[in-house]
């Protein structure tokens, strides 16, 4: 019999999808990350999102500012070392109290194999609380939606940069066939 | 709009120019990079449709392409310098690739980082930004240097074919400081409510 948790395991980038929809977002502003990519194919089916691939992840910082200027809900998905790519830039939804959510797959986690994923990943919750942003942890499965649905939440009802991060542990670390 | 007048180098005035773009600008919204072109759009009206940015060096591009997005039948131009620009040059792609036709971006080119100093940027030494605008894809890209050529500028931006990219080459002598608000919560409401009316404020 499926419970709950396996249900998770299995559907989480579909839960978060189900999400998108429920709060209307119109906008998706990615870099790709291996983690995201059933949840970026999902959108990218969706005629009602329009999804830009971004060159740097600040890129998606600016475009989700000024998709709320026109009334537009955006998300910007990413992997933690995409984070710091976008310090400075969370200076404009912090300055101007506009809605940043963010959803963010964890490297230099759990098992990580690749060095240079390390010092970013293990900076990243610090990096984004030092930017005034309010940062919630999903560890397991089952925890990942209630998490992208506060983010979701907290970004628009209170006017601020947002994020989840997905753990390695339910991503699964990359291990390059070692 | 001939009556933009030279400094001395012999290129348009920025004030004058941008001031010319800005003229009966109908439902146009108007960003304004960080530096000289926020003062720049800000003199030619402090309205809520202007989007005057006092941060987020390399974003304009991007805030415009997310506004265009969002509200396709509204013409926008982002009025930004050619630091700012080269600093979120990337957004050339992104934005190439999407194709917003209601997006126009116009830098304000005076080869030089005003705001801190003067220093040099690379278009002095003959980086080409419309080059680089027509590589990543944005059709209608424009160098401009004569007043003559400004009339048709602003009519583009107003047409909706776009994207629109113009490289303006301006003089480099800078211009009295004319500030916005400085609290930018201010700036994005009144923003919003100029577009989405006092609905804006329950979204
Ligand atoms: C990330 C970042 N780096 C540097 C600065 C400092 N800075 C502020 S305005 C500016 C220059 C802007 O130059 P440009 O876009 O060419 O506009 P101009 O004032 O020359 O018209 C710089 C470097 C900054 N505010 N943010």
């Amino acid at each position: 019999m499926p419970d709950a948790a396996t249900d998770a395991a299995r559907d989480w980038p579909d839960q978060i999808y189900a999400l998108l929809k429920e709060h209307d977002i119109r906008q998706v502003a990615l870099v790709p990350d291996a983690g995201h990519s059933r949840l970026i194919k999902r959108c990218l089916a969706d005629n009602d999102m329009k999804v830009a691939t971004l060159t740097t992840e600040e890129e998606g910082i600016a475009m989700l500012f000024g998709a709320w200027l026109g009334g537009e809900k955006g998300v910007l998905l990413m992997q933690s070392s995409g984070v710091g790519n976008c310090i400075n830039m969370l200076s404009v939804p912090i300055s101007h109290r506009t809605p940043c959510p963010m959803i963010v797959t964890m490297r230099g986690d759990y098992g990580e194999f690749n060095p240079f994923q390390v010092p970013m990943g293990n900076a990243t919750q610090t990096v984004l609380e030092a930017m005034g942003t309010l940062v919630k942890r999903a560890d397991a499965p089952e925890d990942v939606a209630p998490t992208v649905n506060a983010t979701l939440r907290l970004a628009f009802n209170t006017y601020r940069p947002t994020a989840t991060l997905i753990g390695q542990r339910v991503i699964g670390a990359k291990t390059f066939g070692k | 709009m001939t009556d933009i007048p030279l400094g001395a180098s012999g290129r348009m005035k920025r004030r004058d120019l941008v001031k010319a773009l800005l003229a009966d600008r109908g439902k146009l919204l108007a960003i304004g990079g960080l530096g000289a072109p926020a003062w720049d759009i800000t003199a030619a009206g402090d309205v809520p449709e202007n989007m005057p940015l006092w941060g987020g060096m390399g974003g304009a591009a991007m805030m415009g392409l997310g506004l265009a997005l969002a509200q396709p039948d509204r013409p926008v131009a982002v009025i930004t310098g050619d630091g700012e620009m080269l600093m979120g040059i990337g957004s050339l792609a992104t934005i190439g690739v999407k194709q917003p036709r209601n997006l126009a971006i116009i830098v304000l080119d005076n080869e030089h980082y005003g705001e801190t100093g003067m220093q040099e940027t690379a278009t002095r030494h003959g980086v080409d930004l419309a080059t680089m605008a027509k590589g990543a894809g944005i059709a209608d890209t424009r160098l401009v240097t004569q007043p003559e050529e400004v009339a048709a500028l602003r009519a583009a931006i107003h047409a909706g074919a776009g994207p629109l990219f113009a490289q303006v080459k301006i003089d480099e002598s800078s211009e009295p400081l004319v500030l916005p608000p400085r609290e930018a919560s201010i700036l994005q409401a009144r923003m919003r409510e100029a577009i989405l009316g006092k609905a804006a404020h329950l979204q």
